[in-house]
């Protein structure tokens, strides 16, 4: 039974059996990985709540037969107390951990993928700024090599004033190429911002209607890359 | 058939399928599909009841069906309950002002088994889980407002899971139930009875001092 140390963050966890819990870490050398930590819903369990959404761990896990990994040891690295008691943090955090279970993939380290995340967890513990899962589901896109070309059409190459969106199509289009909706000259400007290194002063500004289209546009574009729908924005916005 | 397919051929090579009947591999699919049961599990249930009198087979079923038809989810608390309201809510004995609001009925059951909980309950159904896509409208969360105002409640204690779910539950509940006149508050968390401080994690423990007590001296004997 092969030891291995790593760190890592809690991605989900499902149950499992009568006490246990499946959990999902987003390590920083093992890539995505996939535990079973026993006893873990019991009130008593060592792991308490190190093991839940969100947290920061340094981890000691031993490779399973099949699958799964066990988890042994856990120690927390970052455990943000002000996540946990706020529902806006909450719901913005469940949202980028659910990115980046959609797009890490299992036994595939992605060091910067880990770092990204626990950058965005931090910044969502320290000021919780709006537009920052906007901003991180643009890095993220950023990040594996499917940012939109925000300057011109995907089909003609032309650099049109307007650009149209459709949340089907995870590219921009001049209006005579494609429909859709049409990407405000602010929301576009702000997304040029956050993949061309202006990220913390998107980052600066308060909440409103074209902080929303961005998180629109850039949502859209994250589930046509994932092929699925995302929950956690959803939630955060329907609650 | 969910697990079937993966153990179908043994390492004989026999198709363990086909060489059981197929009246006991269906109760093996069907006991492998409930929670918490795989298949070993399954196919041990399944043996057992084989082997076992008729009359056994017969309860075990007239039990499901019975409790299937007749269980049904009270009106007023969504526990479950066999009449349109329940015994606790019927029971005029309880504290008619307190409500504990629980995520779901088995949870009724562990805060009766304190014997320090009085009042009535509602139960929500589940918690807000933003990662399965879990939100206030998709709980019995509108009926809980609507039973503040026609009880009169004037407590309503929120003793949800001390999980992530449970938490953003506790904190929602906590915005939308902040009306004059009605104190709402969360169970308290920290140590478990029995357990060991070095053991004990960051949060926990944090909660733990959050939420100290003073110490009673008692006074000294005559």
């Amino acid at each position: 039974m092969a030891l291995y140390r790593d760190s890592a963050v809690v991605l989900r966890t499902y149950k499992l059996r009568e006490a246990d819990r499946i959990v999902v870490l987003m390590t920083r050398g093992h890539g995505k990985v996939r535990a079973v930590a026993k006893g873990v819903r019991k009130t008593g369990s060592k792991f308490g709540s190190r093991l839940e959404p969100g947290s920061a761990i340094a981890v000691q896990l031993y490779e399973g037969r099949g699958d799964l990994d066990g988890v042994s040891q856990t120690e927390t690295t970052e455990s943000h107390p002000l996540t946990r008691g706020d529902l806006s943090r909450m719901g913005h955090a469940a949202a980028i951990l659910e990115a980046v279970d959609q797009v890490a993939q299992e036994g595939e380290p992605d060091v910067r993928l880990h770092d990204m995340l626990v950058g965005g967890l931090g910044v969502i513990e320290r000021s919780n700024p709006p537009a920052v899962v906007a901003g991180f589901y643009l890095k993220l896109l950023g990040a594996e090599g499917v940012a939109p070309d925000l300057n011109s059409c995907s089909s003609c190459g032309e650099s049109p004033d307007r650009l149209f969106w459709a949340p089907e199509v995870g590219a921009l289009h001049c209006g005579s190429c494609g429909g859709g909706r049409p990407l405000s000259p602010e929301t576009l400007t702000l997304a040029r911002a956050v993949l061309g290194g202006g990220l913390n002063a998107v980052l600066d500004l308060p909440a409103g209607p074209v902080v929303h289209d961005l998180e629109d546009f850039a949502s859209a574009l994250l589930e046509n890359h994932i092929e699925r729908r995302l929950r956690a924005i959803r939630v955060l916005h329907d609650g | 058939m969910p697990w079937v397919a993966g153990w179908a051929t043994c390492s004989a090579g026999v198709d363990v399928a086909t060489a059981q009947a197929s009246a006991v591999q269906d109760l093996i699919d069907v006991f492998g599909r409930l929670p918490g049961i795989g298949p070993k599990s399954a196919q041990r249930i399944a043996y057992h009841l084989l082997k076992a009198d008729a009359e056994e087979s017969r309860r075990l079923a007239a039990a499901v069906v019975a409790a299937k038809e007749r269980v049904g989810f009270c009106s007023r608390c969504f526990n479950l309950s066999e009449t349109e309201i329940c015994a606790l809510c019927t029971d005029e004995r309880r504290d008619t002002h307190v409500l504990c609001v629980v995520e779901e009925p088995r949870d009724v059951i562990a805060v009766e088994r304190t014997r320090e909980y009085k009042g009535r309950y509602h139960v929500l159904g589940g918690a807000i889980d933003h990662l399965q896509g879990v939100g206030p409208e998709q709980l019995k969360i509108r009926e809980l407002l609507a039973r503040v105002d026609a009880e009169n409640i004037t407590e309503v204690i929120i003793c949800t899971n001390p999980n992530l779910e449970g938490e953003a539950t506790a904190l929602y509940l906590g915005r939308v139930l902040s009306v004059p006149g009605l104190t709402v508050s969360r169970i308290a968390s920290g140590l478990p009875v029995g357990g060991d401080l070095e053991y004990a994690d960051e949060l926990t423990l944090g909660r733990a001092l959050e939420g100290r007590r003073t110490v009673d001296h008692p006074a000294p004997a005559d």
